[in-house]
């Protein structure tokens, strides 16, 4: 059994986001980088069924980007995977989500992976497209935002995460894909063992030049800070006295002080 | 210019979302045609023509069956947009059109500008004008964004059908969990999200809720983590709320989150983040640490 997990590395939603020279991305100065959490959920689902499955199971982790994206593979690895990919490409954010897919379909055609584990979608880009496309590309059953998984004998019970709360409970016929939802499992941290072993093990590294042949098919003419509604007060200072101008306002605005 | 939207319809419903498709055209000034994998007791109320397939034979989630009877009806109406919500159907059945049509698809616009279409990135802190290099394309629509439009007017029927072979079938639905908390009702709400830090942490938020005579609520991470149960969850898979005072507590603000508040009469943000996109639907945004301001406020109530 062949598995493939894809990451992406993105930086820390906390970061204050600034357009970069090229006006359609952000700057990557000062940013500090993670895996993407969606990610994190699928690298956990697909290391416990490498653990289900125990030996004769190989879990590939693939990532595309520049060379600090080898740190999120090295968590991939030290969580469980046993072999890393790193499609090298400096220039991946500008990239569009045809194109991210055409890459990792490039990739997989030739693998006979069972199955592909991917995040929902990006915490940066959100464009929510990349997994299904990839399935698309490869013919392989897809169902996305799993809540619920369980494998056995070449199938997925997958539960999708509806609107609500409720659950759509689906099956599918391996070879598939499918893409997770936060809440799916919980995520592990590596151990400085597993850390150390991880270390060991193979990351091959593809130029994207090899991968790519296709042009994009959207593109990003702006990016930019929200427009600002107004109407919101903004209270900074003590917190003594930001209590106190709160308190204020809650009694003046609303009915539930008195 | 010309759409073809694709409503939606689940445990045998037509949802009302699919006005906001009908809104989305409107905006966008198109023509439109409506597919529906759906039931005839339930029409949709539009003066335009209707592609109906019967989900007691298609499936209310058949993604490759549903995927050809939107290429059929892209045959026939050859619209320049392909439109979907941007929910757990739109997002699951769109990339896979836009795949087989080759085309580009923008993801959960929430507005229209001069240049293309806008859409919200960097966990909805920051947006993107995203324009389709392709002569059609497909667009998912975030839920909400666009206003539902009237309904009003009989459509034009034709039905449709397809047969497909899939890998992918439907088992049935399973119901959301019983809720213990019926957040719906209460006057004041205090919800704890991830800048609470730690589950430890989270009885300052619940003496704050409990000092004001309201309930605790929760962001999905929080509940994600363990840390509050699911019930106190806020947001599009949780309970859609709007007491009249609402204080989100370390709540970044994702749009599933403020799509499930943010119809509270008045809303109060405490976060160290003066960026977080909470801040936009906020009357008042606190700039604080949580675990600081919190305490304090508490005691003086």
């Amino acid at each position: 059994m062949k598995i493939l997990v894809c990451i992406k590395q993105v930086p820390d939603m906390e970061s204050r986001f600034k357009p970069a020279a090229s006006g359609v991305w952000y700057d990557e100065s000062d940013l500090a980088w993670r895996m993407n959490e969606y990610d994190e959920y699928a690298v956990e689902q697909a290391v416990q069924l490498r653990e289900q499955l125990g030996e004769g199971c190989e879990l590939t982790v693939l990532s595309i980007g520049p060379d600090r994206v080898g740190e999120a593979i090295k968590k991939a690895l030290a969580m469980g995977c046993d072999r890393g990919v790193h499609v090298q490409d400096d220039a991946a954010a500008t990239k569009d989500p045809w194109q991210i897919a055409a890459i990792i379909a490039a990739y997989a055609k030739d693998q006979g992976y069972d199955l592909i584990f991917t995040g929902m979608q990006s915490q940066d880009r959100g464009s929510a497209q990349v997994g299904v496309t990839v399935a698309e590309d490869l013919g392989y059953a897809c169902a996305t935002t799993l809540v619920g998984f369980a494998y056995d004998n070449g199938t997925v019970t997958a539960k999708r995460e509806l609107e609500g709360g409720i659950k759509g409970v689906v099956k599918l016929t391996t070879p598939a894909l499918v893409t997770c939802q936060l809440g799916l499992n919980v995520p592990r941290y590596p151990t400085l063992p597993n850390i150390m072993k991880a270390k060991k093990k193979e990351i091959q590294a593809i130029a994207v030049a090899e991968l790519l042949k296709e042009e994009p098919l959207a593109a990003t003419v702006s990016f930019h800070p929200p427009a600002k509604k107004g109407g919101g007060i903004v209270l900074e200072g003590e917190v003594g006295a930001l209590v106190d101008q709160l308190m204020g306002i809650l009694k003046e605005k609303t009915t539930v002080l008195r | 210019m010309k759409a073809l939207l694709i409503g939606e319809y689940r445990e045998g419903k037509l949802l009302e979302s699919t006005y906001e498709l009908l809104g989305f055209a409107d905006q966008l000034g198109a023509e439109t045609a409506l597919l529906l994998v759906g039931s005839d007791s339930q029409l949709p109320a539009f003066g335009g023509t209707l592609y109906l397939a019967d989900a007691n034979q298609c499936g209310e989630y058949n993604p490759d069956l549903h995927k050809q009877l939107v290429l059929d009806a892209v045959q026939k109406e050859n619209p320049d947009y392909v439109v979907f919500l941007h929910s757990s159907y739109g997002w699951d059945l769109a990339p896979r059109v836009a795949a087989k049509l080759r085309v580009a698809q923008v993801s959960e616009a929430i507005g229209l500008t001069e240049g293309g279409f806008e859409v919200g990135c960097c966990n909805a802190k920051m947006r993107r004008t995203v324009k389709p290099t392709t002569a059609k394309a497909v667009i998912t629509i975030q839920a909400g964004a666009f206003p539902g439009l009237q309904p009003g007017g009989t459509p034009q029927v034709q039905k449709v059908t397809a047969s497909v072979e899939s890998n992918v079938s439907f088992s049935g639905y399973e119901p959301a969990e019983a809720k213990d908390v019926d957040l719906t009702r209460a006057e004041v709400i205090v919800t704890a999200g991830r800048g609470v830090g730690k589950k430890e942490n989270v009885p300052v938020i619940a003496a704050l809720a409990k000092a004001l005579g309201g309930e605790l609520g929760a962001s999905r991470p929080v509940v994600d983590a363990g840390w509050v149960e699911h019930s106190h969850q806020v947001g599009t898979t949780g309970q859609t709320v709007s007491p009249k005072l609402y204080i989100a507590c370390g709540v970044s603000g994702a749009i599933q989150h403020l799509a499930g508040m943010k119809k509270s009469d008045f809303i109060v943000a405490i976060n160290k983040d003066k960026d977080a996109p909470i801040g936009e639907v906020a009357d008042v945004l606190v700039v604080a640490d949580v675990l600081q301001f919190v305490p304090a406020l508490t005691t003086k109530l």
